[in-house]
């Protein structure tokens, strides 16, 4: 066995042709105190008494030998470049500086939206997600040592039928515009149509650009419409749905809060043979019509406000609810329920043959690796809100936002940009860039996003896009802070207007 | 095992095994919110009527203590790394470091909105880059794109990359080819991108047939997707040669990264040919595994294919004196593959990781895994022999078709009665090259006691009788569902008419 | 075991022959190499199918294989209790067990059949 040094670092090789992503890795890190050759990792058992027995009874004289078969020639002979490694006690203090330069959540009242909400989270929800059986475990393949997992995923796809009013859930995709493109595609297999698809302009940016981005190579026309006075009307949609369209998406509450006419369009898209994809706030499913109740064929939604963290862009929790008819075109793992050889109620995986390690290029989709722990997190969310629970969670949002709206643009000169009904978000009319308006009363909040961040809205909505900031209410902000923000904002207005 | 069977018929909570639906009573609830503190107005004033549900959803009514014992009695139901050795081939069931939970779970950094601005993220956007640069050099791929959500994201995304860069140069390629052992995500990917799947039968010992291959390269190949080690747990020995044809017909090699665990600090997929790879954050660089996810499938690739990747990517420059991250899309950028930045979690814990390890302390990981593997491997060969390969690397692939010719023993009888030692199953039946495949990956964070003891285990499993055997599991809460009664008549949800009393 | 009546193709399905109309299903040996069959997919009447097409799936827990046509011709008629009992594949494959009815469009394709000897053969080979 080799001792475990290293030499000191020799300088790392940038690559200058593609500067603006290479840089150099030493300026970032610290240096260890402890020299290398001291550290133990936490991690790994073997003492160099039982690895030396362990090479004996393999037959090898160093661990260097067990790598024979890895041609010499394509071997690193140097060290990786990485910073040195760090004790806990290092590791936490080198953290701790690094979070200190965020501004999360908890430092900051948080007004921000755009499909990640800043919702309540019960500590009960932290409990059973942070158990070790659910943590570390995996993929529930041998169903006799995974009955947690699968049961949990059972009552899961259950919760989410319940909530929406579909027929049948899997058990999670990675998040909301990739859920939202697998209902794509499998709009296509089940309608075999693949020349169109119609997508309403107020769907989240994001995910109209990931749709784009999976699509590339198919000759398939994403038709967007568009929606300028913040909902579409369901003529002009309607209009546009023809025999080669596959799908017709629409979000609601859609991507600037407001309210669609989903029954409507969906009534047209099924007059016509297309599927009706419904992007959904499970939130508002605590006082708004579910999808189902629209005629959605398929619902797709992003479940972070289920009980899942913001942490930056995920992980989170892709949900896919579908007919009961489409079931062996949907993507992604189901559990069913069945006996064991006892006659005991158990569960298992099913319907594995549609998925890649049976069907493989033939597959329903490409995943595998799922949102598991964050599916075990929306079933506990769900299970402790109940009914009234996610009823009052709603009713909140929804007059907490309206409060909102009222009092920040009561006396500040600022407007509602669109005068349409919403549900917990809504969208602001700056007088100047909504960036720098949203940066200067940044003391009472942060507000956001701005409409001009996402590259899409700006072509689409044009010059105006650049005052537009979006707006949201959770449960978790209160009155006063609210007023707070509006007094700041009617201060900054008039201190504006005053220069 | 009578006592253990004992135990569980004693201390096992009856209830457990309830629907959480079953368990629900009408006007029980867990969550009390605030009374509303703005005006209350009715809900008819603030949203159309029409557009009002007409009554609660239908969700079960429970206290939070009903939650909670529920699901902590479900949850010992699962084996987990933390209860269990899982020596899950292919899956790489390594410790995951509790330090990991508290830090990323630091204010700063799991309340960070994604639309926060720059200003309030430059710490986060610093540990994003540090990890770009250290997925690079492992790699020995210096672009790295950490949106990917999981391995078969990653490799669907580094597809992508592939095609905008051909187009780019105004070829039409449009095959990808993998061996036969490849993971089914790698025909499922290269379907969803585009591309017309070509699968290679390889040699009878795993390998890849250096004559078939050849036999389809041309001017349409666009990718040779190889995963390496092999899933035969076999250092692919031809590797450079391979690599050699692909880039001559003007292909790209894209490196399946699930068995990086064998080769950290030892070999890099850049140095043996690859153009492209995923990492399997929550595999190599111990993302909890969750249940079944979630993971986070960073890729890394060539540097002329940088241009293309995803955005956003974190870059970095500095005037001035200060240093400022900020969130770039790169110029001929295949566009978004997801929403928000990616599974920032778990890539956090990847980074916990390395920076605890450092370069000597990924590179005895791999030392250790692959010294563990070939350990359990000698001592259990005289019973399960290992048909290819004269060493492993971090995993093997043994054969039960001895004890199944002989005793009748089965690699699913052998799995199965593992479990009533608390063992969890190795990976069975897979890959097909292997007759009654067991592949078993014992990784780097178990002692030589832990496989002294599941060898011993093993050997006395081949002494028991088969027909026990066959019906085993026995101490197990349910043994061997009826998969064909699930898969006829489907149940995949409970309706309250088909309720029963669960008790 | 392969009854003398019918023709066979390599991909195991079996034709039975009555002026232009054909009965097609699948061989009790592949049947029993698939076990535990859970799912049927097959065609709706009126579908045209050329020889070799593929005009449904069967499905086991574990794998899944596609069916295809031995000769060409037009969907009549489709068994509708095969996908609600499976059984009737195990039990009676060659009988009970048909698939579909085909209005055959070139009835001397079935002459590229195997008979049920170079079927039998064929399987043995399979089988080893």
């Amino acid at each position: 066995m080799p001792p475990l040094t290293s030499n000191s670092a020799p300088p790392i090789i940038i690559d200058r042709t593609a500067e603006h992503i290479f840089f150099d890795i030493k300026t970032l890190s610290r240096k260890s105190s402890k020299r290398e050759s001291e550290f133990v990792v936490a991690y790994l058992f073997n003492t160099p008494e039982s690895q030396a027995d362990m090479l004996r009874t393999v037959g090898v004289s160093s661990v260097e030998e067990l790598f024979d078969q890895v041609p010499r020639e394509l071997r690193l002979d140097r060290p990786l470049q990485l910073p040195p490694p760090l004790s806990e006690i290092e590791l936490e203090s080198h953290l701790r500086d690094i979070a200190r330069q965020n501004v999360g959540a908890s430092g900051q009242v948080s007004f921000l939206g755009g499909g990640i909400y800043d919702h309540f989270i019960p500590a009960a929800v932290d409990a059973i997600a942070g158990r070790s059986e659910f943590y570390t475990s995996y993929t529930p393949y041998q169903a006799e040592a995974s009955q947690g997992s699968l049961q949990t995923f059972f009552e899961y796809q259950t919760l989410i039928c319940q909530l929406t009013g579909m027929d049948v859930s899997n058990a999670s995709l990675y998040e909301g515009a990739t859920a939202m493109v697998e209902a794509v595609l499998m709009a296509m297999r089940v309608t075999g149509r693949r020349g169109k698809v119609i997508v309403l302009g107020s769907v989240h940016p994001e995910y109209r650009e990931t749709l784009t981005t999976y699509l590339r190579h198919f000759d398939t026309e994403i038709v967007t419409v568009p929606t300028p006075h913040g909902t579409a009307d369901p003529g002009d949609v309607a209009r546009l749905i023809d025999d080669r369209t596959a799908a017709v998406i629409v979000q609601h509450p859609n991507f600037f809060g407001c309210l669609e006419s989903p029954r409507e369009i969906f009534a047209a898209a099924k007059q016509r043979g297309a599927l009706s994809i419904s992007v959904f706030d499970p939130i508002s499913l605590g006082i708004l019509e579910r999808p189902a109740d629209h005629g959605a064929d398929i619902a797709v939604a992003e479940g972070q406000s289920l009980g899942i963290p913001l942490q930056y862009g995920g992980p989170y929790l892709g949900i896919f609810a579908c007919r009961q008819e489409y079931l062996r075109q949907m993507p992604g793992r189901l559990i069913g329920e069945t006996v064991d050889r006892e006659g005991r109620r158990c569960f298992v995986l099913t319907l594995g043959t549609r998925e890649q390690h049976i069907r493989r290029d033939k597959a329903t989709s490409n995943i595998c690796t799922n949102q598991g722990l964050l599916a075990v997190r929306a079933t506990v969310y769900l299970s402790l809100l109940g009914p009234r629970g996610l009823r009052e969670v709603a009713e909140l949002c929804c007059r907490k936002a309206h409060y909102a709206a009222e009092q920040l643009t009561a006396n500040t000169g600022l407007k509602l940009a669109f005068d349409r009904p919403f549900f917990k978000e809504f969208v602001l009319r700056c007088p100047d860039d909504a960036a720098e308006f949203a940066h200067r009363v940044r003391s009472a909040g942060d507000i956001g996003p701005g409409l001009s961040r996402f590259p899409t809205l700006a072509d689409e909505l044009g010059a105006s896009a650049k005052n537009l900031l979006l707006v949201a209410v959770t449960e978790s902000r209160t009155k006063s802070q609210i007023d707070c923000l509006a007094k700041t904002i009617r201060s900054e207005c008039s201190s504006a207007t005053k220069k | 095992m009578l006592v253990r069977d004992e135990e569980m018929t004693f201390m096992r909570n009856r209830q457990a095994t309830n629907l959480v639906f079953e368990l629900s009573q009408p006007g029980r609830r867990a969550a009390a919110y605030p009374a509303c503190d703005v005006p209350a107005r009715p809900l008819s004033e603030l949203l159309p009527s029409n557009q009002l549900a007409s009554q609660s959803p239908d969700l079960p009514e429970l206290t939070e203590p009903d939650v909670i014992r529920h699901f902590t009695n479900l949850s010992t139901l699962n084996m987990s790394v933390d209860t269990h050795f899982y020596p899950l081939g292919s899956c790489t069931m390594k410790y995951n470091p509790k330090r990991h939970e508290r830090l990323a779970s630091l204010p700063g950094l799991v309340d960070l909105h994604p639309y926060q601005t720059e200003d309030a993220q430059q710490g986060m956007l610093a540990i994003l880059f540090e990890l770009q640069q250290m997925l690079g050099e492992i790699a020995g791929l210096p672009a790295v794109s950490l949106q990917p959500a999981a391995g078969a994201h990653g490799e669907m995304t580094a597809l992508l990359t592939a095609a905008a860069y051909f187009h780019d140069r105004g070829e039409r390629r449009t095959k990808v080819l993998f061996p036969q052992s490849a993971h089914g995500t790698n025909p499922a990917s290269a379907a969803i991108a585009g591309f017309d799947c070509v699968q290679l039968k390889g040699q009878a010992d795993g390998f890849v047939d250096l004559e078939e291959l050849k036999a389809h390269l041309d001017d349409k190949t666009a990718v040779f997707m190889i995963t390496n080690p092999n899933t035969l747990g076999l250092f692919e020995r031809d590797i450079a040669k391979i690599a050699h044809l692909l880039h001559d017909v003007g292909g790209l090699v894209y490196i399946d990264g699930a068995n990086m665990n064998a080769i950290l600090g030892i070999t890099r997929p850049g140095d043996f040919g690859g153009d492209m790879m995923h990492y399997n954050v929550h595999k190599t660089f111990t993302g909890p595994h969750g249940s079944g996810g979630p993971g986070a499938g960073p890729i890394a690739v060539r540097d002329f294919l940088a241009d293309y990747l995803p955005g956003p990517i974190v870059t970095r420059t500095q005037l001035e004196g200060a240093t400022r991250y900020q969130l770039t899309t790169p110029p001929k950028s295949i566009g978004r593959v997801r929403s928000h930045f990616g599974n920032v979690g778990i890539l956090l814990r990847g980074y916990l990781y390395l920076r605890t390890l450092g370069a000597a302390g990924l590179k005895a990981v791999s030392e250790q895994a692959v010294l563990n593997a070939n350990y359990l491997r000698v001592k259990l060969e005289d019973v399960l022999p290992v048909p290819h390969g004269e060493r492993c690397m971090h995993e093997f692939v043994a054969s039960a078709q001895k004890s199944k010719s002989e005793k009748g023993i089965t690699a699913l009888d052998i799995a199965k009665r593992l479990l009533d030692y608390g063992y969890y199953a190795p990976t069975v039946y897979f890959p097909l090259v292997v007759p009654e495949a067991l592949m078993v990956e014992p990784t780097e964070t178990e002692s030589q006691q832990t496989l002294d003891d599941f060898a011993d285990t093993i050997r006395t499993i081949l002494n028991e009788s088969p027909e026990f055997l066959h019906s085993a599991p026995h101490a197990t809460p349910v043994s061997r569902p009826d998969e064909v009664k699930a898969g006829r008549q489907l149940v995949l949800r409970w309706k309250r008419h088909c309720a029963r009393n669960g008790k | 075991m392969a009854p003398g009546h019918l023709k066979y193709a390599k991909t195991h399905e079996w034709l039975a022959l009555a002026g232009d109309v054909g009965t097609i299903g699948i061989s009790d040996f592949a049947v029993k190499e698939l076990t535990d069959l859970v799912y049927m997919g097959l065609p709706s009447v009126g579908k045209k199918l050329s020889a070799g097409d593929v005009f449904g799936e069967i499905e086991s827990v574990k794998a899944v294989s596609d069916l295809y046509a031995p000769v060409s011709g037009e969907v009549i008629e489709v068994n509708t209790n095969i996908p609600n009992d499976l059984d009737l594949l195990s039990k009676d494959a060659f009988g009970k067990g048909w698939l579909i009815k085909l209005r055959l469009s070139n009835p001397a394709e079935a002459s590229t059949l195997l008979d049920a000897a170079a079927y039998e053969q064929q399987c043995a080979a399979d089988h080893h």
